[in-house]
């Protein structure tokens, strides 16, 4: 017997006569399974989860468990409570690496914005080889940051620095400088080649932004007498904002977490003048292989990111709903 | 019916008879009771499982024809132990990172080179070796206390003394006869004028204080217990906060702006050979690496005359303090990992590579830059035949001490070394900071440390 079309309305027979015959058979178990919603969205949702469990969840617990504890290399810790977090507060290092991390974070994000938004604006008018100029421009962010950073610190070479034997020949200077051999100049140098490397990935998101606002805006605005800043400020920047929020927060995640770009360039010296937590976290609980401490310094990285990140994160709902 | 064949067609055809495999029997016997002797006097290679893997880490060797020979040596290794062995270098600065993701990861390479007293330090993830070592001493003589005290924890041997890379001061003689200092410093003060002369005429001393394994600590340690200072006493005890360890850094301090290239804070253990070569320094303490570089490139490495740099270069010990004239040489070892499934292999192997006839091979091609860990090999012809210059480093490692002077070796110093507190004391003090805070900062640290 055939069954009747659920919801049909009285023209049910001649409905059916239109529709394909799935056969005579009922649906099979596998049909019934894919129809079921809920078992289908587990079955798509189960390799993620199991990704996310074992390469971030997994990680991140046993990361707070050895924080919890003296583990050392080949030693199995015990729980020590909150020990490593105080002795990482009071030790000295910790505290310049901290204030390090948040102003090398502050000052490459507030760079890269910056230039990023400027060569985002440049880039999105008509000139001759805009394709060329826009792939070429995306070249720091495709070449890997340890070799990047290798050729960085080639010019920033205590004794044969291209940018020291330039400036000696130009007659800036008279005596080289130090550029990786002061803590000063040394953070200053790695906030420069973050700037570098994190330019273009502000540029073209911000880019995408701008081309995503109608033009008719920009004229309109013109035509009622508004010049260049007024325009930006007043129409263009308002509509970028969401966009460049997005982009901040993951800039801030990234800067705050870097570590490559530190270890190559500086190793954290000299005397751990540009050590960022990351790097001393490494150094405490990889190089020396004071696990529990290492995963410790490790963890303060967490509060600080989360309450920037929630804070973005609100404001840029708040400007939705606006 | 098939018949048996000849003991001699098992090669050619795959096949085993009773007999070979009573005679592979027989070498895997022999080879099992008797070790890699066993295995060379079988001349078979013994029964380890087919596809078996020997993993090897080292560092990139500053005398690149030590790695090949090394090469050439796992290659004939593989073959008499009948498993693949593989050499893996790496930078020296990374192999303690690579140490700690092995044993925490419980997989890894089987043997590792360590440094230094970093056997103490990962004692738990390491083979004892003591009958490897007892077997070295009677083939090659005692052990030099500075390896000997590195590589034993507790009473038992946990790696095996491969050599000691000695440093001596590399100086270009002309420009050190140029204003008039014929002989080479003797005292550290002495050292600071003729620098300080030498940086006038822009050819400074080279002398890293950066986070790096070899030159740092070189030093920073001798020179702290040179001034009469020390990390701990006899009893364990921090002992760092002293007029000696001040007056140390107060020297360095002056050392630094008055003589040396101030951008050694920022140098690796490759800078200065890098420095001197291009003649930018006039004298670095360094391994026989600059000199051998200098030698095997004379052809394109001059001195401003356009004559080969490698005349030029002269070495001398380390000049004295107040308290003495000790160094700090670096040792190198061969660590087996508990981890790892091939230890019997792993050890046949390093019987084999440490073993006089192999070592001798790497001995020769490293020309004075490693010597060996016992006098043994302070009777090398070796040293009949090289180069004046170089002679010095043949006793070099006599008057060496250890970290965590003048208490006992123990994973506690390693853990102050690797956390360069005696290098940084240093690089504080050049930076501006009174020596006095300087020591209490690196007192305090070692506090943590020792209790």
């Amino acid at each position: 017997m055939k069954r009747p079309i659920a919801g049909g309305s009285g023209g049910a027979v001649g409905l059916e006569a239109v529709l394909p015959h799935p056969g005579t058979s009922r649906p099979t178990g596998w049909t019934r399974f894919l129809e079921n919603e809920r078992l289908l969205a587990l079955v798509l949702l189960t390799p993620t989860v199991v990704l996310l469990g074992l390469f971030i969840a997994y990680p991140f617990v046993m990361g707070v468990w050895l924080a919890l504890t003296n583990t050392s290399v080949g030693n199995i810790g015990v729980f020590v409570g909150l020990n490593n977090f105080i002795k990482a507060w009071n030790d000295s290092i910790f505290r310049t690496a901290f204030w390090n991390t948040c102003f090398y974070t502050f000052w490459a994000t507030i760079f890269k914005l910056t230039l990023g938004m400027w060569l985002a604006l440049l880039l999105n008018r008509h000139f001759r080889g805009k394709r060329i100029v826009r792939a070429a421009m995306l070249l720091p962010f495709i070449v890997p940051t340890v070799l990047s950073t290798f050729a960085w610190r080639w010019m920033f070479d205590p004794t044969f620095s291209v940018l020291n034997w330039l400036l000696f020949h130009a007659g800036f200077i008279t005596t080289k400088l130090p550029f990786l051999s002061d803590g000063t100049y040394g953070m200053w140098c790695a906030i420069v080649v973050n700037t570098w490397r994190g330019m273009p990935f502000f540029a073209i998101t911000l880019l995408a932004g701008l081309q995503t606002i109608s033009t008719d805006l920009q004229e309109q605005a013109s035509l009622d007498g508004a010049n260049g800043w007024q325009r930006f400020w007043h129409v263009t920047w308002p509509l970028l904002k969401p966009v460049t929020l997005v982009v901040v927060v993951f800039s801030v995640i990234q800067t705050f977490s870097d570590f490559q770009l530190i270890y190559v360039l500086t190793g954290g010296g000299p005397a751990n003048a540009t050590h960022l937590l990351a790097t001393y976290a490494y150094q405490i609980g990889v190089a020396t292989g004071l696990l529990g401490e290492g995963a410790a310094i490790s963890l303060f990285m967490l509060p600080v990111l989360f309450i920037v990140v929630w804070l973005q994160l609100r404001y840029l709902r708040r400007l939705e709903g606006a | 019916m098939k018949t048996l064949k000849r003991d001699g067609d098992v090669a050619r055809t795959g096949e085993v008879t009773r007999r070979s495999l009573l005679k592979g029997g027989a070498v895997v016997g022999v080879a099992a009771a008797a070790g890699l002797e066993g295995i060379l006097a079988a001349r078979r290679a013994p029964a380890f499982a087919q596809g078996t893997r020997l993993n090897i880490v080292r560092w990139v060797d500053f005398i690149p024809a030590c790695d090949v020979e090394l090469k050439r040596q796992t290659v004939d290794a593989s073959k008499a132990l009948g498993a693949e062995v593989v050499l893996e270098t790496i930078n020296a600065n990374d192999l303690q990172p690579r140490i700690t993701a092995a044993m925490q990861s419980g997989a890894g390479p089987d043997i590792i080179q360590m440094l230094h007293n970093w056997p103490h330090l990962y004692a738990n993830g390491l083979v004892d070796v003591s009958d490897l070592v007892e077997w070295q001493v009677k083939e090659q003589g005692a052990l030099y206390p500075l390896s000997d005290a590195n590589v034993k924890v507790g009473g038992k041997y946990l790696a095996l003394p491969h050599g000691i890379v000695p440093g001596l001061i590399a100086y270009r003689k002309s420009w050190f006869d140029e204003i008039g200092a014929t002989t080479f410093p003797k005292t550290y003060e002495e050292l600071r004028q003729v620098a300080a002369k030498l940086k006038k005429k822009g050819k400074p001393y080279g002398q890293t204080l950066g986070h790096t394994f070899g030159d740092a600590p070189g030093w920073a340690y001798p020179l702290m217990w040179n001034y009469g200072g020390m990390e701990v006493d006899k009893n364990g005890k921090t002992a760092i906060d002293s007029k000696g360890t001040a007056d140390a850094v107060k020297f360095m301090t002056a050392f630094w702006k008055d003589g040396c290239d101030e951008g050694g804070l920022a140098w690796d253990d490759t800078n200065n050979n890098r420095a001197f070569l291009a003649g930018e320094i006039c004298a670095s303490l360094n391994g026989a690496s600059i000199y051998i570089a200098a030698k095997r490139g004379q052809d394109k490495i001059k001195d401003e005359k356009g004559e080969p740099m490698v005349r030029d270069i002269q070495h001398a010990r380390l000049p004295a303090g107040p308290a003495g004239s000790s160094s700090y040489q670096a040792s190198f070892h061969h660590a087996v990992m508990k981890y790892g499934k091939n230890q019997k292999l792993a050890k046949d192997f390093l019987k084999w590579l440490h073993g006089k006839e192999q070592f001798g091979k790497w001995f020769q091609v490293a020309e004075g830059f490693s010597i060996g860990s016992t006098k043994f090999w302070e009777q090398n012809p070796l040293w009949n035949t090289i180069d004046e210059p170089m002679k010095g480093f043949r006793t070099a490692a006599d008057n060496s001490r250890v970290f965590g002077y003048a208490g006992p070796p123990s994973a506690k110093a390693t853990e102050v070394y690797s956390k360069y507190i005696v290098v940084d004391m240093f690089a504080k003090g050049v930076q501006g900071i009174k020596a006095e805070d300087a020591v209490a900062w690196a007192a305090g640290e070692l506090k943590k440390i020792y209790g």
